[in-house]
């Protein structure tokens, strides 16, 4: 039996900046969210469940006992869920055809194909969402060609709408749908693609019967890779949705800000994390259930 | 020749409508990265008129003193970050890299990959409550945690590479060093670290990139005047923006496109 000391020894610095600058926070936060809020910000060292109560519920100002459905918050919870599905959905639209027209290049075109769709992965996703800013402003390139075609005579109002939220998070999150399911494509096996046709199968059929089945695992790998940030985003929605059209990001970052509501925020942060750990699991869940199924 | 051309159509790779889709896809992904990079030349104020071939915007970005201040802070917080996780990670990949499971493993790879798995604006927060009760407990305000908070998260991403090229190793080379009397850290010295070394130039470079993209961790870690280019823009760009913006954020992309370029040749090699 030899020891294990050695390895640990090794991970040990790591281990250490880790739980200072990434774990341990979170712990906090779990403490904070039962704390009553400061004044300024901060937090009283008093035991409270007020925050978790104001996730979901709000009180009459005048009669406390009155309590309601908080509706704003609740309208937030569905439009960063209904907002995240839709990017999700647009990019395995956009993400399946690009990945397949990559897949089927010849092999040394496909490099440069695939970095291509790497390039924007690596590009910073403020500049991403900026130049998504440039292009549907008021005064911004589209509008600019529409009135100059004549088309429209005032501009579009396209910013600051979930929309524009919607467009911006299709646009930076892209990559991230495209490159697994070039990957499953890349391992696809093809002569299974020339078998159905030789049985005259139609290409719906082959698409539906004996591609997408392969492709499966690259796509739930796709849809979890697009939905956890877009459930998290904070940069897009406050560039192109502005106040209106806040996500749970937003919300959050509003109750270290203005709200100063510091316990209502480690509330809304340890809900949002519940929601991601939520998606791998169902994510986790899935890929055993189809391995399961192929071994059987 | 009719038939021969019908032949040729029918290829088991076309879906229809699939070729159109992608090309359209690539326009949208690019189109607005080269808009912005050409009215970077404008010579006039607009983003969306075109007035003529300049350089001012560009002169304008390297004359103002906050851009030049909060790039600078950036590259060097990029630099310090990256090195700081780059060594942590390349022993935690040697820790953790060919030799067999140990107990705890697990957690050790839960921990190592946690900062990929939560929401920046989660941990941006977090490090917001943690950092503000240290503060008012020893009155630091240094980089310190800036540099701390990017190390943290630059840690897997340094991590991956590293590992991948670890494994790659053949055990027989080191065998090969002891057979030949090399102790066990002339052996490390002489063969594991020099084919380590793409990988972790590797870790470097990506984490150099995820330090200098890095938007929410900064914004919510920084103290007064302690802005990174990424806060900077965020910032700025609330308002109405000139083509100054453009400018920066060219020169920006420009900075990461080489990194990345280097980095997919040195990850490409690796492979043959």
């Amino acid at each position: 039996m030899r020891g294990h000391g050695w390895k640990w020894l090794l991970c040990t610095p790591a281990l250490i900046v880790l739980v200072l600058a990434a774990s341990g926070p979170l712990l906090i936060v779990a403490v904070y969210s039962f704390l009553s809020p400061g004044n300024m910000g901060g937090v009283v060292w008093e035991f409270s469940l007020e925050a978790w109560f104001r996730v979901f519920f709000r009180r009459d100002i005048f009669e406390p006992d009155q309590v309601a459905w908080n509706t704003a918050h609740l309208q937030v919870f569905w439009r960063s869920i209904w907002l995240s599905l839709q990017t999700t959905f647009i990019c395995a639209f956009l993400g399946f055809p690009t990945a397949w027209f990559i897949a089927t290049r010849p092999r040394h075109t496909r490099t440069i194909w695939l970095f291509l769709i790497t390039i924007p992965f690596w590009t910073n996703l403020l500049i991403r969402t900026f130049a998504i800013q440039e292009m549907i402003r008021n005064n911004g390139t589209i509008n600019a060609v529409l009135i100059w075609t004549g088309v429209i005579d005032s501009p579009i109002q396209m910013m600051f709408s979930e929309f524009a939220v919607l467009l911006g998070m299709a646009y930076v999150f892209l990559p991230l749908m495209v490159l697994p399911l070039y990957a499953a494509m890349e391992k696809m096996d093809f002569s299974l693609v020339e078998a159905g046709y030789d049985l005259y199968a139609s290409r719906l059929n082959v698409l539906w019967h004996i591609i997408l089945p392969q492709v499966k695992p690259g796509f739930i790998a796709g849809s979890i890779l697009v939905f956890i940030p877009a459930i998290g985003a904070y940069v897009t929605p406050r560039i192109l949705g502005g106040g209106r059209t806040m996500m749970l990001g937003n919300l959050i970052a509003l109750q270290f800000g203005q709200g100063r509501n510091w316990p209502l925020g480690a509330a809304l942060a340890l809900l949002m994390l519940v929601m991601v750990v939520g998606a791998l699991i169902f994510y986790l869940r899935v890929v055993g259930r189809s391995d399961g199924v192929r071994r059987g | 020749m009719g038939c021969a051309v019908a032949k040729a159509r029918f290829s088991i790779n076309r879906l229809p409508g699939f070729g159109l889709i992608a090309v359209a896809t690539f326009v949208m992904l690019y189109l607005p990265i080269i808009i912005l990079v050409v009215f970077s030349f404008n010579a006039g104020v607009s983003q969306s008129h075109w007035d003529g071939f300049s350089l001012r915007w560009y002169q304008a970005a390297f004359n103002n003193s906050q851009v030049r201040d909060v790039s600078l802070r950036s590259l060097w917080l990029a630099v310090t970050a990256a090195s700081f996780a780059t060594i942590l990670a390349t022993l935690a990949a040697l820790g953790t890299t060919r030799v067999g499971r140990f107990p705890g493993q697990t957690m050790i790879y839960a921990l190592i990959n946690q900062p990929l798995m939560v929401p920046e604006i989660v941990t941006g927060i977090a490090l917001l409550i943690f950092v503000a009760a240290i503060k008012v407990q020893t009155g630091y305000t240094g980089m310190g945690y800036l540099v701390a908070a990017h190390t943290a998260f630059c840690i897997p991403f340094a991590y991956l590479p590293i590992r991948a090229r670890l494994e790659t190793l053949d055990h027989a080379l080191e065998a090969a060093a002891a057979d030949l009397y090399a102790s066990p850290i002339q052996a490390f010295r002489y063969i594991t670290l020099p084919l380590m070394v793409p990988g972790i130039l590797a870790g470097f470079m990506l984490g150099f990139v995820i330090s200098l993209d890095t938007v929410v961790i900064t914004e919510f870690v920084k103290s007064a005047g302690q802005d990174t280019l990424p806060t900077y823009m965020l910032g700025q760009l609330r308002r109405a923006v000139t083509p100054e913006m453009n400018a920066i954020a060219t020169l920006f992309l420009a900075l990461s496109l080489m990194i990345v370029t280097a980095f997919f040749f040195i990850t490409r090699t690796r492979g043959r």
